[in-house]
């Protein structure tokens, strides 16, 4: 009931934000078209944690900010690889360990590896990923260690 | 105004890169990465063009552009690995 | 505060927001062309699609002031955040299933990881 009522407010707030008339037929429009999707969403058997995920901390904003610096950092770091005369690259698998509870988590933990440049998740086993990195810096085992950490907080309530 | 102008010439330089990658390859993943990053920056120039003119439709169209392009990456690198859009395989049916 | 000083930061917040991301995305294009294999490439595409991208949309948002343009180029960002690494991710495990392998690799822990499901040649 509450994913219900949680995915029925952003949809309708998403249907605001790209339309932008607040005429009385069209927002009329637009709540039957959000209910209508709603009972799609139901009968699909969607209303669960993946597509309606409440059960996430209100800090992930904040954890997102956290990523979007180790980002600009690995930016710089493969950047400058890619500009070095010799580009000093050793590439290797390695295995990372994700300590998360539930599959929302193992999906952020992943998609941070991923986001982040010069590590790559390529494949996924239980409680465990394959990660690609691009050089030796890129696959210390810290930098996950500090990830894994910050997702653990956010994952649930 | 001459900002955006700017930073359209740079996407512009870096599309022509791209499509350099695209088409040497060598193996298929090479081009569908570069038709990804390829989409990326057509977001982006949409993005720009829409200042540039000064019409924020144009934000729609890249929106949609976003979408589609997902959308195609995911369904071009399905289509190699199993050579078919719909079933994958008989007793794979219910999931 | 004065309006045009206002106006003033936010073009200069979109000029850096430009100059630094469109050097990004011009160093990932050129690493795209410029690294040895695919596997390295992801990389290169990761720095285009992360950082590149996002910069220069925050850096339009400067311009727009608090509007409906504002929103929709934050939902664009937002989409772009959460596709990138999935896209990147797909084509990197498309290319592994498939076979292709790095020119040269300087450690291997695939086993460890997949066990008896490693791949010929993957294994240690």
């Amino acid at each position: 009931m509450t994913k219900a009522l949680g995915l029925l407010v952003a949809l309708f707030a998403l249907w605001l934000a790209l339309s932008g008339y607040f005429k009385p037929f069209l927002l009329t429009v637009g709540v039957l078209s959000c209910l209508f999707t709603l009972y799609l969403a139901r009968r699909m058997n969607l209303l669960d944690d993946e597509a309606v995920p409440l059960q996430l901390r209100l800090t992930l904003p904040l954890y997102w900010s956290w990523l979007g610096g180790e980002i600009f950092k690995s930016a710089l770091a493969v950047s400058k690889v890619i500009l070095s005369r010799d580009m000093a690259i050793s590439q290797q698998f390695i295995a990372v360990e994700s300590p998360l509870k539930t599959d929302m988590g193992h999906v952020i933990f992943a998609n941070s590896i991923t986001l982040t440049p010069g590590t790559v998740t390529v494949e996924a086993a239980p409680g465990k990923f394959l990660v690609h990195a691009l050089t030796d810096e890129a696959a210390g085992p810290e930098g996950f260690a500090e990830m894994a950490r910050r997702v653990a907080v956010v994952e649930t309530r | 105004m001459y900002m955006f102008l700017a930073i359209t010439a740079a996407l512009f330089v870096a599309v022509i890169l791209v499509l350099v990658r695209l088409f040497a390859g060598p193996t298929l993943y090479d081009r569908v990465l570069a038709a990804n990053t390829f989409g990326t920056l057509t977001v982006l120039i949409l993005s720009a063009l829409g200042f540039v003119t000064e019409r924020p439709d144009f934000l729609d169209i890249a929106m949609l552009y976003a979408l589609v392009n997902f959308v195609s990456t995911i369904a071009i690198l399905k289509f190699v690995r199993y050579r078919s859009f719909g079933r994958i395989r008989p007793e794979t049916e219910d999931r | 505060m004065d309006p045009a000083l206002i106006g003033l930061a936010c073009d200069l917040a979109t000029g850096i927001a430009f100059l630094v991301g469109g050097t990004f995305l011009l160093i990932g294009t050129f690493g795209l062309i410029r690294l040895p294999d695919v596997w390295a490439r992801f990389h290169a595409a990761g720095v285009i699609d992360t950082i590149g991208a996002e910069l220069i949309l925050i850096g339009m948002m400067f311009q727009t002031g608090l509007t409906q343009t504002t929103l929709k180029l934050a939902l664009i960002g937002l989409f772009l955040f959460v596709t990138g690494p999935t896209a990147t991710h797909a084509v990197a495990n498309a290319a592994f299933v498939a076979g292709i392998r790095p020119q040269r690799l300087t450690r291997n822990e695939a086993e460890a990881v997949l066990g008896d499901d490693t791949p010929e040649g993957m294994k240690a």
